[in-house]
Formats: structure tokens, sequence, C-alpha cells
């Protein structure tokens, strides 16, 4: 190789290597992909949220022009199913999900019937044919109603419609309670989402012809979606293969285990023939799984000087008709053990209930469980400033956990563990790219002349890459923490790295290119990296709770340097010199202190594979796979600030500014870093001010059922995102990086909140919940006018 | 049930200056056309209800959401995808910026958004920052809080190409 390595590379911002593609049409999404002689289905899905289903009648729909085969869920009973979550917390009751709905049916949308036929427009129009009876029953979609007294009841075996029950916490809450100066309540709601991916799910399943299935599939947990195929339809798991091609935006909702994702494979294997199924929008709004969904009450006892001496929380996760994947997990571990937030506060009593409501099923959408529990620290922090008339910044800096407290187990527990950060560090990068002081004046100024802005302050945490494996047991999540991947050094010296992440627009063949060349030492263009294959791939977890870089990162760095090491040992068998004494430098072996001629990795890989002159009891080949288990996990943290201008003749809220400080630790391409904050924080904004699932709250009517009802931010909605970031590394992994995809949507939704309402308090407006679109602000301002005059 | 084949259309336009007669149902829309007739698959679906712009292309001259026209509206008609924009091996100056400021993700809406910002541009050559923002307020992005497609796009204002 004659190419020279500009090292480093961690820490560049390079352009995308798989940009290319994308930008000219080329991009390979799953419905673009077509097999030979496929046929197509479409789903006949519940028009009533809760109901009894009479014998199904096929008839019409199986003799319809094209079509090949009907199916109800009777027949298909005892073939494939049951759906099991995959986070199972202890003592959850976890209710039956067939694959098809048999006799009842939980939610609108659920799937009731399929029809496979030779188009899709065939198959719809035969899906229009079913004629199915339903005996509708009373259905409830709020988790407050659904666990009262006298309530509809969606399982047998799950009394009062609670799943599970999850408490934590430390210290002594009543006695804070005690002590306190005050102790005020506050009851707020974490607006149920769709998290909307731009590519909706779509999936083709093709036998091959050794009797082998592949799946073709938008999957962020490819090898998961492999096992989780395998056991649910009942295929050897080594003869199915999942490949996941481009995928347009995850988001968390392509990790589930979906009816879809079944059906396929099964009847793909029944027919013969590959099957291809594609979901609309409007489909996708009622079947692919919401986000959030929360009811929150948060009691706070603190002192006169604003330092929060104790909380008690009591959370009620919606999690639709059935447990989803990690539906149990995502409500109590992943919320409430992070309801203190980045604040000191020693006594903790939370608890959680898992709720099932005759919705769509609810599960993990960008930081599942760490936007629920930061809105909980937040929202009870601003409480207790405006409670106090004290400045929003300084009652933070007050309860902030000290740089010198990490590593930091909140309120003394044993679940949560903050490896490092810098708070203060992050609040005062904040308030300088902010311009604070003269803003908040400007503010004051403003309001004379009757002009409401505000200034909207949070700060955040979390903890991503759930691990070690070992302690995952405990919690009844079903898989490992660890990542997998192998570097593979061909006899030219070139690298392929086989990563088991999974990019859905991350841009990991470029920030994981960038991890390996620095340690090989090696031209990024020598370097390719493959992934979303479970054939190429040998083994993964994929990518979700921000772990990429941190797990899957970290795998690719450690086992490019056991690369390293070999290469290094058969150098030294070439140079015939002590290992200990060759040194690689420069993409060279050398021997300092000594006029040896350098070796090139090059030479040294080429004599892998020749085996010629290779040290003794070492293999040939340069070839190393890496299971990485990371120690811990890393938590990365930021402050984020937001002005706003609330119109009180329409309730339009103008956001003017937006800056985020975030500590991701090490950055490996701060530009993608940056990326992932723009993305994040627009979807929080989304959820702070336009999006929210809606139902009718009487018969169960999905009232939000397309984009023309489900308002996801526009480009002339949003503001820039002025980010930056400061990088206090890791101790938990050997590159020192944290999470960063889901940053921006757990610090924006209070960043804005507190800014509308910091806006909006000239009319004594304290509390108002997401989302605070136009309607709900113009009558809180209505209200309060009209409370005023009385 | 009448055949099918009855109400058969035929239908002819010119795609990326390749000219095409196509078979289709009364029903078939534009962008099913392009993709399940044509395999130009760069043009995506995002939606059904023409919210988000996935799927717009360049139909004699003028920046159309594929998914609003039906096939045998088209028949007669000039087309460009984004296929057709880098046919001569170079990209075309929005695809190169969309690279350089990293203005995509996923990519799944950037073939509608580059079709859609060559229309803009062409509107108006030296748009400022509210004006690129409501000119694409047609077009979601769900990845990339738009902010580095706003930069891509001042980019090649003309104002900024001077300077």
């Amino acid at each position: 190789m004659t190419e020279t390595a500009a090292l480093p590379y961690v820490g560049r911002p390079l352009r995308r290597r798989e940009d290319f593609k994308l930008i000219t049409g080329k991009g390979r999404y799953v419905d673009d992909i077509k097999a030979p002689g496929m046929l197509h289905v479409a789903i006949l899905r519940s028009p009533h949220a809760h109901a009894l289903i009479k014998p199904i009648d096929l008839a019409t729909a199986k003799a319809a022009s094209g079509v090949r085969l009907a199916l109800s869920g009777a027949d298909l009973a005892g073939k494939i199913g049951p759906i099991v979550p995959n986070w199972i917390m202890p003592g959850t009751k976890v209710p039956d999900r067939p694959v098809v709905a048999i006799d009842r049916v939980r939610f609108v949308g659920e799937c009731v019937a399929l029809v496979v036929a030779t188009t899709r427009a065939l198959a719809f129009d035969a899906v229009g044919l079913i004629d199915v009876e339903y005996e509708p029953l009373q259905a409830v979609v709020d988790e407050a109603e659904a666990i009262e007294e006298g309530a509809p009841q969606l399982h047998e075996n799950v009394a009062n419609n609670i799943t599970t029950v999850y408490k934590v916490g430390g210290g002594d809450y009543r006695r804070a309670a005690r002590e306190a100066d005050h102790v005020i309540s506050l009851r707020v709601a974490n607006n149920r989402l769709i998290p909307t991916c731009m590519e909706t799910r779509s999936i083709l399943a093709e036998p091959n012809a050794d009797g082998t299935l592949t799946v073709y599939l938008p999957s962020q947990v490819p090898h998961m979606h492999r096992r989780w195929i395998a056991d649910t339809v009942g295929i050897p798991e080594h003869q199915l293969r999942i490949i996941a091609p481009d995928i347009g935006g995850g988001f968390g909702a392509k990790m589930h285990l979906y009816p879809e994702e079944l059906l396929c494979p099964f009847l793909a294997r029944t027919l013969g023939v590959p099957i291809k199924w594609w979901e609309s929008r409007s489909e996708s709004h009622q079947s692919t799984h919401h986000g959030r969904a929360h009811t929150e009450d948060i009691e706070i006892a603190f002192r006169n000087d604003g330092k929060i001496l104790g909380m008690r929380v009591a959370t009620l996760g919606n999690v639709g008709a059935y447990l989803s994947n990690m539906a149990s997990g995502g409500p109590t571990v992943n919320t409430i053990n992070f309801g203190t937030g980045t604040y000191k506060i020693e006594n903790y009593e939370a608890i959680s209930k898992v709720v099932v409501t005759n919705t769509v099923p609810v599960d993990a959408y960008r930081g599942y469980g760490r936007p629920e529990g930061g809105y909980i620290a937040e929202r009870a922090i601003d409480a207790v400033a405006r409670h106090l008339k004290l400045d929003q910044v300084e009652v933070r800096r007050k309860n902030f956990i000290q740089k010198a407290d990490f590593p930091y187990k909140p309120y003394n527990g044993a679940a949560v563990v903050y490896d490092s950060g810098d708070y203060e560090g992050c609040l005062n990068a904040a308030m300088k790219a902010f311009d604070y002081t003269a803003r908040t004046s400007e503010r004051d100024e403003l309001r004379r002349s009757n002009c409401y802005r505000g200034i909207g302050v949070a700060a955040y945490t979390h903890m991503c890459g759930m691990a070690p494996s070992r302690r995952l047991a405990r919690i009844g999540f079903n898989r490992g923490g660890w990542e997998s991947s192998r570097v593979s050094v061909d006899s030219s010296g070139r690298a392929t790295i086989y990563s088991g992440s999974m990019s859905q627009g991350h841009g990991h063949s470029t920030s994981l290119a960038q991890i390996a060349a620095d340690v090989l030492q090696m031209p990024i263009e020598s370097i390719d990296v493959v992934q979303g294959d479970t054939r190429q791939v040998q083994a993964g977890h994929g990518t979700f709770n921000s772990r990429s870089m941190a797990v899957g990162g970290s795998s690719v760095h450690v086992c490019a340097k056991r690369i390293v090491a070999k290469a290094k040992c058969i150098a030294a068998g070439m140079l015939e010199v002590d290992e200990k004494d060759v040194a690689y430098q420069d993409g060279h072996f050398r021997v300092p202190g000594t006029d040896i001629q350098p070796l090139s990795f090059a030479k040294v890989a080429r004599m892998a594979y020749l085996g010629h002159t290779l040290p003794e009891g070492t293999a040939p080949g340069l070839d190393e796979t890496m299971f990485y288990d990371p120690p811990g996990m890393s938590s990365p943290s930021g402050v984020h600030m937001a002005y706003v201008e609330v119109d009180p003749e329409t309730g339009i809220v103008d956001i003017l500014d937006y800056v985020a400080v975030d500590d991701a630790g090490t950055l490996i391409n701060p530009l993608l870093a940056a990326g992932q904050i723009h993305g994040g924080v627009v979807q929080g904004i989304g959820q702070a001010i336009w999006e929210e699932v809606s139902y009718d709250r009487d018969n169960g009517q999905l009232i939000s059922s397309s984009l023309l009802d489900y308002a996801v931010p526009r480009a002339e909605c949003v503001p820039n995102i002025r980010s930056s970031f400061q990088m206090t590394p890791s101790p938990t992994n050997p590159i020192g990086v944290k999470g960063i995809g889901e940053n921006g949507s757990i610090a924006a939704p209070p960043t804005i909140v507190h800014a509308v309402l910091d806006a909006l308090s000239p009319f004594g407006i304290t509390h108002l919940d997401m989302p605070m679109t136009p309607p709900r602000i113009w009558s809180a301002i209505q209200n309060a006018r009209t409370g005023a005059r009385q | 049930m009448p055949d099918a084949d009855e109400y058969l259309h035929t239908v002819t336009v010119t795609v990326n200056n390749v000219q095409y007669t196509v078979t289709v149902e009364p029903r078939t829309l534009l962008v099913h056309l392009l993709r399940d007739d044509l395999d130009l698959t760069g043009t995506h679906i995002g939606c059904d209800t023409s919210q988000c712009g996935a799927c717009t292309v360049d139909i004699d001259g003028k920046a159309v959401k594929s998914c609003t026209v039906l096939a045998v509206m088209a028949d007669g008609s000039s087309i460009t995808t984004i296929e057709g924009l880098n046919s001569d091996g170079a990209l075309h100056p929005i695809q190169a910026a969309f690279h350089e400021y990293h203005a995509l993700q996923c990519g799944f809406c950037t073939p509608g958004m580059i079709m859609r910002i060559r229309e803009l541009l062409r509107e108006n050559p030296n748009p400022n920052e509210r004006e690129i923002r409501h000119g694409l307020s047609g077009n979601i992005c769900r990845c990339t809080g738009y902010h580095n497609i706003i930069r891509a796009v001042e980019s090649l204002a003309a104002g900024a190409r001077k300077s």
C-alpha cells in the first residue's frame, strides 16, 4: 500500500462515506427490493378498540382476482406465535398476544386477517371484501382511567390492567418532607408520540433453494430479529438470514417484534414464494409502536434556599394493548431510576405502574425512559425555582451533582451509576453561548411593552449501552450487553470490519472506520464496514440506547488492537527480533534504536496469509473476532437553553434561539455528533409543541391517524440549533465515548416547556402539559385573563 | 367481476431523457409507475396524504409530489427524477452540498428534498434562511432537524457562491 494515513481520524469531522448512494437515488431500502414471483400481503386491521370477533368469512376475498391465500387468526392459531416480550421485569404479568387476533381485538389497528395476492393493490382490494362481525366492548385508552375500579379489563391474567409494579429509591423521603420548608406537588403528562421514521416498515421474505430463508427487514437489531423470528415462527436460527439494507430512520420503532415480521416468513415458507409487505403511513400510525405516554405525579420537598431535600414520584406508563418487547422495562427501570436527573436528591421514593389500555402498543422511542425520567427531574427543579422566585440557573447550580462526586450513585441506590460529567461546566458554557444575562434583561425589558418572551433551561443525563451482560439478568432483560466485531485483514493489508451495530442513518461506515483507522494506522479508504447481514456479520445486538459508539465502537477498537498485536508478533518473526522490541508506528513495524528496515503493515499481512515465517505457535491469517462486554454504562449529559416568544393573540410559540451544550465524552466525528443533536432536539421540540397521538376517549378511535393529523416539525417551524460540546471522557470504555443519539430528545422537551412557561409567567400560568399547541396556550391565556378579571 | 385488463391504459413518459411506454391501471400513481414499472426506486414514498414530499420529482419543469399525480395524467410529460441529476457522472451541486454539509442522515427524504430545492433555487436563486425554510415546508425530514439542510441550501444561494 502506498496511501498514507492522516492520523488521527478520531475527532475529525469527516464527511460520510455512505452519502453517495443516498444522494444519487441509489440507496436500497427494503421496499426497493423485488424478488421474482413475489406475492404481496395486505392486512385487515381492527376498526374497533375493543371487541369480540365472530367467525370471519373469507370466501369472497379468496375468490377475488389475484388472491392466492386468505387467513384469519383462527387459521394461524397454534402455527405461529405467541409474541413474547424480550424484557420481562420480575413480577410482570405477561398478556397473551397472538400474531393475528383470534376471538377478540384490543386496539384499533390490530391484525384481524390477511390476504396474499399477486399485487399490493389486489391484496388490498380483497381485504376490503372480508366480512367480519364484531361485538364491540367498552374501551379504555387513558392510563389513569384504566386502573380505576370498574374499568374495562383487557386481559384475564392482568388484574386491574397493571402488568408490572416497580419501586426504587433511597434515603428517607418522609423525613425530608418533615424537615423541608416547602412541599409542593405537580402532575405532568408525557404525551404519546409516533416515532415517524420517514421509511415505514417493510418486509420481504424470500425462500432459498437450499431450504433457508432470507428476510429483508429494516431492523435496528438484525441478530435479535433473527432470534425472535426463529423462536416464534419455528425456523432453525442458522437457516434464517436477516438482511437490513439501507434503513430510513429507526428511533426505536424498528427494534420491536411485530406481527408482520412473523407473518411474512411464515407465508414465504408456507407458499414457497417470496412475500412482500409494505406499511402505508396511515397503517403505520395504527401498527408501528408508539412512544412515551406517561402520567407522572411528583412531590418535591425543598428548603427556602432552593436545595431539594427529597422527592416522591408515582408514574403510570401506558403500554397499549399488549406488552411490546421492552414495555415492562421502559416505564419502570428506564424512567423512575432516573427521576432525580442531574440533581443530588438523596431522599427519593418512586413507584411505577405499567398499564395496559386499548391503544397501539407503546415501546422504545429515542431515549426510552430518560425523556420521561428527565422530564420529572426538570419539571421538579423548575417548579422549585418558580415557587421560590429564584433564578432557574442558580437553583440548578445549587442542586447539581458535582464534578468531584463521580462516579455517582443517585440516592445511594444500587441500580444507577453516573460514570462522569461536569454539569456546571456545561451550564457555564451554555450561559455564555446563550448570553444569559443580556437575554434576561432583554426579556424583562420587552415584557413592559407586552412582548412575551421566555427563557428555558434544562439539564439532563442518561445511561447508555445497557451492560454488563451479567447484570441484565436481574431485570429480566433477555439480551446481552456486549457488541461483536470482526476485523478481517486481507492479504494486501486492507481491512473489513464486520460490526453487530446497525446504522439507520447514523453514519457507522464512517465513524467505525475512523476508530479502526487510528488503531490500524491505516488510511480510512483501506477500511470497509459491513453491517446488517446476519450471514456476513458473526453476531450482534444492534443499535439502540445510544450504544453504538460506546459499545460497538469500543468493540472495534479492542478488536483492531488484537490485529495489531498479532501483526506485531508476525513482524518480530520476519525481522528476527524479540516481539517486545518491535514498535508499530506510522503503519510500520520498527525496531527503535536499530537500523533494521521497517516493515509495512501490508507486508506483514501478506506474510500472515503465506504463513512461511510465522513464529512457533502462531496460526496463519490476520482476522480477529471480538465480543466486547463493557464493565459499565456511559453517562452523557448536557445543558440546553431556549429563547421563545409567545403571541398571546394566537398562542403560537416562536423559538428565537436554541443552544445545546452536550458532553458525550470523546467525539469520534463532531460533524455526525452535531447532526444527532440537531435531529434529537427537533424531535424533542416536536414533542413539546405539536406532536400528540390523539384517541377518542369514549370509543378508542385513533384520531391522529395520518400525517395530516399528527404534526411532525417542518423546516419553517424550528430554529437553528446552536450545538457545541464539552468532552469528559467516559471511564467505562477504552475510547472514552458516551452516547449521543438520544440526548437531544431528552433535553429539548423540558427546555422548551420551561421557556414557554417563562414567557407565560406574566399571566400567572405555572403549568401546561405538552404539547403546548397554539390552542392550548391561547386557552390558558384566556382562562388566566378571565380569572384575573373575576 | 370484470377482467382488470379491460381498464388498462397506455402511458408514454420521458424520464431522465429516456422514453418509456407502460401499460397501467387507471388508479396507478405516477410514483408507483416510476418505482414499480421503471425501477427508479430513488423516488420514495413516505406517506399517503401528500404531506412528506419524499416522492417529489420534476414534471415539465415543476417540482411535483408524484403521489398526487395519476400515471395516466403524466402521459406525454417529461420527468426528471433523482437518478437523472447526475447522469453525466458528476454530482449535481445540490447533491454535493448535501454531502459537504452533512444534510442527510438516513437519506430517505433526501431525493425529494433535492428535487424540491432544485426548483426553489430556480425560482429564487438567492433565498435567505426564512425563504429556504418556507420553501421546504412541504418536505419532512425526521433525522437532521433541517439544520444542515438549510446550511447546504444557503451555500448554494447566489450571494454565498459569489463571496
